[in-house]
């Protein structure tokens, strides 16, 4: 009888999956998780927390903390902790991005390209808090992944979409307990800007950035994307425990060293 | 200049990185060494302060010192009492590219990386056939 055995986190009392969909932050962010998570209530607590993040770092929420922060109606100290977390990370990003990734993107402090990855990659914190060794979440094309497939002990397999076939995916990358993030122009048009020229980057088609943090795989492949085919080949392939693969405007491709090939 | 910035930086990711490695999941709790007296700054220098990260060894936090846009000091604040054995047991797993020609029905893919997608362009997104068990 299953009331035999005790109930913990090693023991799911609840088995088999869940998928769920949750639109939040302009984008969906999809969660694959086991269905102890839905159960335990920390699925919901993940959906709560990113809900919560949008309404205090939406730049389009004229009532959000970074909407009242970049109009100088409020200074840090009457944000959430959170907010001056951010703060910090971009600021540290921007000195490691020899520039290229910053805060304020178009002049206005606007923390959006760090904090959708930083959210999502503290889902699975959350996630992986209570308990679950297995699941992934992706916020609107950007990947966290932890732990490896369930069952199986392979590793989680994430599509790498094609930037010139909508609908195709241009090759799978293999990771565990990895986050998989890409920049590119596929589905917003031109929207990173080089903050040196103030004019959008469109020196690659795409580049998928691929390492253990979400926060900073994804704000890598921003500043990748903002510098260019050149310098992010040569900055990317700098970046210990973090692997790079760009797709370029005609279709030609490169990948940093560390990523192995399937034979 | 930006390659020794970025070894250094990345030398601390790492470090928070590993101690983030979650396959051996313990519940209890461990010790946490006492925060640290800071040296104070010197004229130029500004300290940037990482939020505290919760790993699965008690939770880390670092601060970098920059000057003239270089790191010139990196402090572990907060740091598990006990992690030297710990760090040794995470085995980082390279990504592996497959190159095949693929379609996402043949693929065995779990989800999709790219370009982000507004709320509108996920209804037609391959993540979204999944998501649904498509």
């Amino acid at each position: 009888m299953l009331s035999d055995f005790p109930v913990s986190a090693a023991f799911p009392a609840v088995t088999g999956r869940v998928r769920h969909a949750e639109p939040v932050m302009g984008t969906v962010v999809s969660f694959d998780v086991p269905a102890q998570a839905r159960a335990d209530g920390s699925l919901n607590d993940a959906i709560r927390w990113l809900h919560w993040v949008d309404r205090v770092f939406s730049p389009y929420r004229p009532d959000s903390d970074v909407a009242l922060l970049a109009a100088a109606e409020i200074t840090v100290d009457g944000c959430a902790d959170e907010v001056a977390e951010v703060i910090t990370a971009c600021a540290a990003l921007r000195v490691f991005s020899g520039g290229y990734f910053t805060a304020a993107p178009s002049g206005v402090f606007d923390p959006s390209g760090y904090v959708k990855g930083w959210a999502v990659e503290r889902c699975a914190e959350i996630l992986s808090r209570a308990g679950s060794v297995s699941h992934l979440v992706n916020g609107g094309g950007d990947v966290q992944c932890a732990g490896r497939r369930p069952g199986s002990g392979e590793p989680w397999r994430v599509g790498i979409a094609d930037p010139a076939r909508r609908g195709s995916l241009a090759l799978v990358v293999e990771a565990a307990d990895s986050a998989v993030a890409t920049s590119g122009t596929a589905e917003r048009g031109a929207h990173i800007v080089d903050p040196f020229t103030g004019r959008p980057a469109s020196g690659l088609a795409s580049i998928t950035v691929v390492g253990r943090s979400l926060a900073l795989a994804d704000a890598f492949a921003t500043a990748a994307f903002a510098m260019g085919p050149s310098l992010a080949r040569e900055w990317t392939e700098s970046l210990d425990g973090y692997e790079a693969y760009a797709i370029m405007p005609d279709g030609e491709t490169w990948q940093t060293g560390g990523f192995t090939t399937a034979e | 200049m930006r390659r020794v910035l970025a070894a250094v930086v990345v030398t601390v990711a790492g470090l928070v990185a590993l101690l983030s490695f979650r396959t051996h999941v313990t519940s209890s709790e461990r010790a946490v060494a006492s925060p640290r007296q800071l040296p104070p700054l010197s004229p130029g220098e500004h300290a940037v302060t990482g939020h505290t990260v919760t790993t699965v060894y008690g939770p880390v936090q670092v601060r970098l010192v920059e000057r003239a846009r270089m790191i010139v000091a990196v402090t572990i604040l907060q740091h598990p009492a006990e992690t030297a054995m710990d760090i040794q047991i995470g085995q980082y797993a390279f990504p592996r590219l497959v190159g095949e020609t693929l379609t996402a029905q043949s693929a065995r893919i779990d989800s999709v990386s790219g370009a982000t997608y507004t709320s509108g362009g996920y209804i037609q997104s391959l993540q979204s056939a999944l998501d649904s068990g498509a």
